[in-house]
């Protein structure tokens, strides 16, 4: 009976350890922390297993979270990159000095604008925020062009938000270095009177929109790529917002190295591999999603306004960072994420 | 008869499991205090108080409701004519099988934006639903998941119930209101006392519906703050509220069972028949809504959006993997767990002191330790202290034993106190050694407890999910975090499959464990 629990053991451990996926690739492997989401990154990932042979675990989760969740790892942490949603998530973990600098030739394909000026992350794609909403409901002239209009009444229970998403976390973010701590708790205090309804993330925002749910959302712009994808027919369009408002920031996900890699190569590897020209075009050719590519010469999907005619907030990006920490108090002290 | 000793090669193991239990708790103790004065100001947040009186508004209706929905059912269904009696029990405690988490996702399905309901009134004009998102979501979800403990529990104490007490009271003119006021009901009330704690126990530590509800418990908070915040000490002392809360209701528990000899029947013959008369039709009624809403609608969701995978041209993409990686872990634990409480439990048993007996309580802190404590505790001792086992599945595994570890103690000492001392003593005296005597007998004639226990384990663990979703290693997904995954972000039939799946591979167990009387048979997701 005993030598019979200790086989049974023994046979199941090994079945267990097999499913873990411990296996490396031909070319050893890479530990990615995601903040960005399966279904947008993972055609990245298989790609970058086949052409290079290096097998990728990749550990999804919220930006934030994954930030966090390295912090409280520090040294120790498994991760050999962090691929984030935000340059906001970015320079939190930067700030606890885990971030390795990236090789200049990485960095220089992407403009100043959209990088670390220390040369700790670099972004991979851009966005701007927008407004989606529903055409059925609403002509584009009667969605708002400043999201400070968005506390008025008229839009109670009308608006969708992601509060505990990090793209929303840099918008608002962006509202605190842009705009200072009272003017945004007020906007978000507003906000909040409103009841606006929350999701866990942008594209079910966007869904909700296009169901007619909801009217407004404040998302990404190019979720809507997604839900059409889903439903050809759905009626959403994204309204850009012009001028210096908060909500018409544009911002990146990027991707940094960590200090304490155990495969600092295959990291490097894959941060080239994202700026590749083949990596930037698959956000114009091949992603549903249709994200701003940032490498000069490979102009966007078309349709979209030209990335260079987007203005918003007067910030730069890694001043995000510094203020993610402060953004989460306030949205949680406005009790938008509890 | 002379007590031996506890030997030390029985001590050693004991102590050392014990510890282990011990450990998660002891060291989220630690965390909350060496963050200092600054992590407890979260408790002076006017928020806490609203989550936790949130928390406890929830505990109370989902009891209330399980004891309106479990003990009528329960009454119709052991003492009355009531029509197709046999088909409703049979059906009425199978939503057992249904995770916390699964409910809600049903209810999603059906009740939800976008859900089954919304599309057949689409073109009725409905363009929207009444809310399902928030209380009455995370209250219907957990009601569904809780109210067979009333049910199976009621139903036990009813058929034990004296009949001639009943009787006593109708020939002194009572009428049949006032028996069951005066007479069953306080004779139901231990019983029903441990069902509504139990059931209070698993709102508490709930963490799957609530949170796919997205109402704010304080299991969902704790793991908020866990997720967004840069100083986790919050997360801790929060996490240690809700251990107090957990403990508390415990102490509830081990209150109500004192004393509890409900007056045992010694009649053999079955109490009579109660006729329903006009009311058989509208009791019927009762009882058909509560199977179809709690067990009839659920899976008709869950296979409606499995098909509509199909329909999409996706397929239904089975999660067998995951189902492999459930399966194996579940029962890696359960085995683990088995062995680990056998010191323990033969110390306490068979060498009853004062130490063992605190050992043996110490060893059910699991009990008080929802899943997405023992998951942040473990997430922060072996971040700092133990990094080469660091979310590898030996710590899932770990984490699953220390949660379900009162589980496989109860079912391996019950066994023990069923085994005479004496038949060990006799193979002693033949001159066995200790361990011969315990691999050739004792272990043979408690192999049943021990299958039991593990059953248990092996069941709770498969549907385990907060533990999971911290400690699981990168890219480890098993069927409750593909259901959570897909469920969190709407996408209903992608989640379905697995929950289905999910359903079918435990429904055996809790069939087999409901069948041996044991309550106790499910801890939320």
């Amino acid at each position: 009976m005993k030598k019979a629990i200790v086989l049974a053991a023994v046979a199941l451990f090994g079945v267990a350890a097999g499913c873990g996926g411990d296996d490396a690739g031909a070319n050893g492997k890479l530990v990615v922390y995601s903040g960005r989401e399966e279904e947008l990154v993972k055609p990245l990932f298989d790609r970058f297993e086949q052409e290079t042979g290096i097998k990728v675990e990749v550990r999804y989760g919220d930006s934030a979270e994954l930030a966090a969740t390295i912090a409280e790892e520090g040294d120790n942490s498994p991760a050999d990159v962090f691929f984030a949603q935000d340059p906001g998530s970015l320079g939190a973990v930067e700030r606890e000095g885990l971030l390795a600098k990236l090789p200049q030739a990485a960095l220089d394909r992407v403009p100043e604008r959209f990088r670390d000026p220390k040369g700790h992350w670099v972004g991979t794609s851009g966005r701007s925020r927008v407004i989606v909403y529903n055409a059925d409901a609403l002509s584009e002239d009667q969605v708002p062009d400043s999201v400070f209009d968005l506390t008025d009444p008229k839009w109670k229970g009308k608006i969708g938000i992601a509060p505990t998403n990090a793209s929303f976390q840099a918008f608002v973010g962006a509202m605190l270095v842009a705009l200072g701590e009272a003017r945004t708790r007020d906007w978000l205090e507003g906000l909040k009177a409103n009841d606006p309804k929350r999701y866990e993330k942008n594209l079910p925002v966007v869904e909700a929109v296009a169901a007619g749910e909801i009217e407004l959302g404040l998302v990404n712009h190019y979720y809507l790529y997604l839900a059409r994808e889903e439903n050809p027919d759905a009626p959403v369009a994204n309204h850009f917002l012009t001028g210096k408002d908060p909500g018409a920031l544009v911002s990146v996900a990027g991707v940094a190295i960590l200090q304490s890699a155990d495969h600092a190569d295959a990291a490097r590897t894959f941060v080239e591999f994202l700026l590749s020209n083949e990596s930037q075009r698959f956000y114009v050719d091949e992603a549903e999603e249709a994200e701003y590519p940032l490498v000069a010469g490979i102009d966007a999907k078309a349709g979209l306004p030209p990335l260079e005619s987007l203005q918003g907030p007067q910030i730069t990006l890694d001043d995000l960072g510094p203020e993610l920490e402060r953004t989460l108090e306030l949205l949680n002290e406005v009790g938008l994420t509890t | 008869m002379t007590r031996a000793r506890a030997p030390v090669a029985l001590a050693v193991p004991a102590i050392a499991a014990v510890a282990l239990v011990v450990l998660p708790l002891a060291y989220l103790v630690l965390r909350a205090v060496g963050g200092g004065l600054d992590a407890f100001e979260v408790l002076q947040r006017p928020g806490t108080l609203t989550l936790v009186g949130k928390t406890l508004a929830l505990v109370a209706a989902v009891t209330g409701s399980a004891l309106f929905v479990g003990l009528p059912l329960a009454w119709l269904v052991t003492r009355t004519d009531l029509p197709a009696r046999r088909l409703i029990a049979v059906a009425a405690p199978l939503p057992l099988v249904i995770p916390s988490y699964v409910a809600a996702l049903a209810l999603l399905g059906a009740f939800g934006p976008r859900g089954l309901l919304q599309q057949l009134l689409e073109p009725l004009g409905v363009e929207r639903l009444p809310e399902i998102y928030g209380f009455v979501g995370a209250w219907l979800a957990l009601t569904l998941s809780t109210y067979p403990y009333v049910f199976l529990l009621a139903g036990a104490a009813l058929r034990g119930l004296d009949p001639a007490l009943e009787d006593a009271a109708r020939g002194l003119g009572r009428s049949r209101w006032g028996v069951f006021r005066r007479v069953t009901l306080p004779a139901l009330r231990p019983s029903l006392g441990a069902a509504s704690l139990l059931v209070a126990l698993y709102t508490l530590s709930d963490f799957g519906a609530v949170s796919l509800m997205q109402y704010n418990a304080l299991t969902r908070s704790i793991y908020v703050q866990y997720r967004s915040l840069f100083d986790r000490t919050p997360a801790a002392v929060l996490a240690l509220v809700l251990v107090a809360l957990a403990a508390a209701l415990l102490v509830l528990e081990q209150r109500s069972r004192r004393g509890v000899r409900a007056s045992a029947s010694g009649a053999e013959r079955p109490p009579k028949t109660i006729p329903l008369g006009s009311w058989r039709w509208p009791a019927f009624a009762f009882c058909a809504a509560v199977v179809a809403f709690f067990l009839v609608v659920p899976l008709t969701v869950l296979v409606y959006w499995s098909a509509r995978a199909v329909e999409l041209g996706r397929g239904i993409a089975f999660a067998w993997e995951a189902a492999l990686s459930s399966v194996s872990v579940s029962a890696l634990a359960a085995v683990i767990a088995v062995v680990a409480v056998l010191p323990v439990a033969l110390l306490a048993e068979r060498h009853p002191a004062r130490w063992t007996r605190s050992l043996e309580r110490l060893g059910y802190t699991g009990n008080a330790l929802p899943g997405i404590v023992i998951a942040l505790s473990l997430v922060f001792f072996a971040a700092n202290y133990l990094t080469p086992l660091y979310q590898t599945l030996a710590l899932l595994v770990f984490a699953y034993v220390v949660r379900f570890f009162p589980q496989a103690l109860a079912g391996v000492e019950s066994a023990l106190q069923a085994v005479h001392p004496r038949i060990e003593e006799a193979a002693r005296s033949l001159g066995h050694g200790p361990v011969r005597v315990l691999a050739t007998v004792t272990v043979p004639l408690i192999r049943r407890g021990m299958l039991a226990g593990a059953a248990l384990v092996f069941l709770n663990a498969m549907k385990e999910l907060p533990a999971t979703l911290l400690l699981r290693p990168t890219g480890f997904e098993t069927l409750a975090t593909e259901i959570w995954k897909y469920t969190a972000v709407g996408s209903y039939s992608r989640a379905a499959p697995p929950a289905l799946l999910l359903i079918l591979v435990s429904a055996p167990f809790v069939y087999l464990l409901a069948a041996r009387g044991e309550s106790d048979v499910s801890a939320p997701g």
